[in-house]
């Protein structure tokens, strides 16, 4: 089958310092794959042209087949890309449940309404939502006052009101206690194999990216240097020497 | 048009702009190193003039008139500026170089206000005329047109001061310390510099740019109260266009300013087929043209690096928690609502007419609030919207349009106002989009103060009366409280509904919103067209309380009093708006009858406020909650 998002030849520079070279990947649907490398890799960036927020200067992005490079973010995400940032990104004045709303208000269109007639329909949509991402608990709680790894399962929930297609998470544990690492990616693997999402994430934590990752993506320096399943990325000694230093991984 | 008057007036032009460009390079300067915009920098400007006046008359009266006492005075009223401006900074701007922007840009809005009020207890009200020019006093014959020597000799003075500048910041010590300030501030005291002082000798020598225009525009137009606010929002558009931060740009952009309006002058009227144009009554359009123009195309100013570099500080009540209304709320508005209903039934005129004023400010304060508060822009210059709101209402009334009418073209006309001036601030953000409010609230005023014939000029339009059902008083203040009553449940509920949340969402985390689907430009363009149709009601209902409006209605104060009721009431406050208006107008005709220079209170009550809660009177809403 095709993928659900295709990467060809991407390019992006920031006043000299090359970000991400020629990168060139795919996601299926129903399948979860890490984007790894250290800090400065160009992850972020990668994630940051796909969703639209940064112009590639080069390559192509198709999303189930169709051109989606240059569109602004807002236009991408109602095709079908949904979002985690790096630094959460939530709507601290507003409660969970309000901040989820306001997302599936968006994904309807609906969000330029002046005046809503039947506010409680929104209120049981975000709530069915709040449930699936397991912080139904939290759902009158002022985003302001969570804990940074509560706001980063909102941002989970904010992103799937978009019933999106493609699922980016960019470090989505991180902040996290261990056992809620493994509960939030056990969702984002229940997202793929249940609603055939294709997800997409980037994670410090090996522990999590080769417990759930079906594929890994390594970047170091704007490049892909090694791409496959965990075990053979594991076993690459370029991989190695990138992530323990040159004289330790020889 | 012949060539000879282009010419005269491209002279006339580079000769205006040169002033423009010196009050403009300080205010950019003093923004580039302490990132704070001054808008009390019209003021040093004036104060410049007014000192010029009275130094320049005392030496000619000690020391007989010519050349030392007309130079003499100029420059030692330069110094005098700059003295002052280093003690506003030292004083007050010191104390708030950490605080949220619209704090900062309020505080000096203050000084604003002390300034013309001081001005007007020393100087009187008369506009002063100054000498001319010892030795320039004469004309020059160019193309058979006599143009007066003084303004050749102002043509040099801008590039002169352009390359001294340029040396100052690239030939000296000081101006590598500048440099490394406006583009690092934390190199600066990595370097070992004395930070407090490198901000007041800039803050000095920007307000010496600012008094040495002032004093050398006097020979060209009299000293008087209005130059604070005209010029400062002439700045803002040069700054704006020639990009923040950026001098030669400044530079750039007050010559084109100063060619356009040439233009629309020596243009003249012009008659094309049945239409007739007169092109001089255009030039804050042309000025407003200009911007556009070079808004549309290159949004960070000519010269300008991106916005980036201006990191605005919100407040801190823009990152706290909202909470929707609840049933309490409503309980508490219905019996508001009912206090206010049984007013008519207490037979006091007087407390009728001051509850006219609350509701109309209330209303006023509330559409400020949305826009402010739950949209996240900075208005300087809301009462543009009142004020057009008022005028079309007045206009109508006039061209025997029937009251309800009237009442309903305000909002109409307010709204398209918004969404042409919303078009451009939208696209800006932080203190960009302050200035912008401001400058455009002041060409509203610049029009409606000189297009005579249309808005009666400076004596307004006088005679606006609602119709026989609301003659009476007690009738008019049913009317007043159901409309602001209904106008701002309404407002309530829009901000609390989808778009609303849409509009607080983008102000939030503008990159959430436009990750979840929201177009958050657009979103903020209609939120500045409803924030200004209700302001425009306001406006309307203010006209008939009042049965005459003139362009006091929506002069720059009037916006500043409105952003003031706004913080005393609080940003996300349900009832914020009430309170702060109920405040603000009781305290003003307090005041108001006690002295006639009740805006330098205001001013002063601003500066004890923001420095006493620099950062913001949430802090002291929270702190009164927790006793
Ligand atoms: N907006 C930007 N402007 C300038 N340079 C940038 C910008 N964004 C990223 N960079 C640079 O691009 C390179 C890649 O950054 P990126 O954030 O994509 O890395 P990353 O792999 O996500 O790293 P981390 O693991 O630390 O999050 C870095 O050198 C970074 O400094
Ligand atoms: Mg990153």
């Amino acid at each position: 089958m095709s993928a659900v998002l295709e990467v060809i030849d991407l390019s992006k520079a920031f006043d000299g310092v090359q970000a991400v070279r020629n990168v060139s990947f795919s996601v299926p649907a129903g399948e979860l794959i890490a984007l790894i490398g250290p800090n400065g890799a160009g992850k972020t960036t990668c994630f940051n042209l796909i969703n639209g927020q940064l112009v590639p200067d080069a390559g192509v992005v198709r999303l189930d087949g169709k051109r989606i490079d240059g569109l602004p973010p807002r236009q991408i995400a109602h095709k079908g890309v949904s979002r985690t940032f790096q630094v959460a990104a939530t709507f601290a004045s507003m409660t969970v449940r309000e901040n989820v709303e306001l997302a599936l208000l968006a994904h309807a269109r609906r969000d330029g309404v002046l005046f809503e007639r039947r506010p409680a329909a929104w209120h049981d949509r975000a709530d069915a939502l709040l449930a699936r991402t397991g912080i139904g608990a939290l759902a009158n709680i002022h985003c302001a006052t969570l804990a940074y790894s509560d706001v980063k399962r909102v941002e989970l929930a904010l992103a799937l009101a978009n019933e999106p297609a493609l699922l980016l998470m960019d470090e989505p544990t991180a902040g996290m206690a261990h056992s809620m690492r493994s509960e939030l990616m056990r969702l984002a693997v229940d997202l793929a194999r249940g609603d055939r999402l294709a997800v997409l994430f980037t994670e410090h934590d090996m522990d999590v990216v080769f417990g759930f990752a079906d594929r890994v993506i390594v970047l170091d320096r704007g490049s892909i240097i090694a791409e496959g399943t965990p075990d053979a990325v594991r076993a690459n000694a370029q991989v190695q020497a990138v992530y323990l230093g040159p004289d330790e991984g020889a | 048009m012949t060539l000879a008057s282009l010419t005269i007036q491209l002279l006339n032009g580079l000769a205006s702009s040169s002033a423009l460009f010196l009050v403009a390079a300080g205010l950019t300067l003093i923004f580039g190193v302490t990132r704070i915009v001054n808008f009390a920098h019209g003021s040093l400007y004036m104060l410049g003039a007014y000192l010029a006046y009275s130094i320049g008359a005392t030496f000619a009266a000690l020391l007989g008139p010519g050349p030392f006492a007309f130079w003499g005075g100029a420059l030692l009223a330069a110094l005098c500026v700059a003295a002052i401006g280093a003690l506003i900074e030292a004083l007050l701007l010191k104390r708030l170089y950490d605080a949220p922007e619209l704090l900062q840009l309020t505080a000096t809005f203050g000084v604003v206000l002390i300034v013309r009020d001081a001005v007007l207890a020393l100087w009187g009200p008369e506009d002063l005329l100054g000498p001319r020019a010892p030795g320039l006093s004469g004309t020059l014959q160019i193309l058979d047109r006599a143009v007066p020597q003084y303004d050749l000799f102002l043509i040099f003075v801008g590039p002169l001061v352009l390359i001294a500048l340029t040396w100052l910041i690239t030939r000296t010590r000081f101006g590598v310390v500048v440099r490394a300030a406006s583009e690092n501030r934390t190199l600066t005291s990595a370097l070992g510099i004395d930070q407090g002082k490198l901000y007041t000798a800039v803050f000095a020598l920007g307000a010496f740019l600012a008094g040495l225009a002032g004093a050398l525009q006097l020979p060209r137009e009299p000293a008087n109260l209005g130059m604070d606010l005209a010029t400062v929002a002439d700045a803002f558009v040069v700054t704006v266009v020639g990009g923040l931060g950026s001098i030669p740009g400044a530079f750039l952009a007050a010559l084109l300013i100063g060619f356009a309006k040439a233009l629309c002058i020596a243009l003249g009227t012009v008659t094309v087929g049945d239409f007739t144009f007169a092109f001089p009554k255009l030039t804050l359009v042309a000025e407003f043209v200009v911007m556009a123009i070079v808004l549309a195309l290159r949004p960070h100013g000519l010269l300008g690096t991106s916005p980036a570099m201006s990191p605005t500080t919100p407040l801190p009540e823009h990152r706290a928690i909202v909470v929707a209304p609840t049933r309490r709320d409503r309980r508490v508005a219905i019996a508001v609502f009912v206090v206010f209903a049984l007013l008519p039934f207490v037979n006091d005129d007087y407390a009728l007419v001051l509850a006219i004023d609350v509701l109309i400010a209330t209303l006023f304060a509330a559409s400020l609030q949305f826009l402010t508060g739950t949209g996240g822009m900075t208005s300087f210059g809301h009462a543009a919207y009142f004020g057009v709101g008022s005028y079309a209402a007045a206009l109508a009334i006039k061209h025997g349009v029937p009251f309800a009418g009237a009442l309903a073209l305000a909002p109409l006309a307010a709204f398209v106002a918004a969404l042409v001036f919303g078009w451009f601030c939208v696209r800006l953000a932080g203190v960009y989009l302050a200035m912008l409010t401001l400058a455009f609230a002041q060409i509203v005023w610049s029009i409606a103060f000189q297009w005579d014939s249309v808005t009666g000029g400076s004596n307004g339009i006088v005679g606006v009366w609602p119709g026989e059902w609301f003659a009476d008083r007690r009738s008019f203040f049913a009317l007043t409280l159901v409309t602001v009553g209904v106008a701002y449940a309404a407002i309530v509920a829009i901000a609390n509904g989808p778009f609303g949340h849409a509009l607080r969402g983008a102000r939030d985390s503008p990159l959430r919103a436009a990750a979840i689907g929201i177009d958050v430009r657009n979103r903020q363009w209609q939120g500045f067209m409803l924030a200004g149709a209700f302001a425009g009601v306001a406006g309307a209902l203010f006209a008939f309380s009042k049965g005459s409006i003139s362009p006091e209605t929506l002069a720059i104060p009037r916006s500043i009093d409105v952003l003031v009721m706004v913080l005393l009431g609080g940003l996300n406050a349900l009832f914020g708006p009430l309170i702060g208006a109920a405040a603000f107008t009781w305290l003003q005709d307090t005041l108001a009858r006690v002295t006639e220079y009740w805006r330098a209170f205001v001013g002063a009550g601003i500066l004890i406020l923001v420095l006493a809660f620099p950062q913001g009177l949430g802090a002291l809403g929270r702190r009164l909650r927790r006793r």
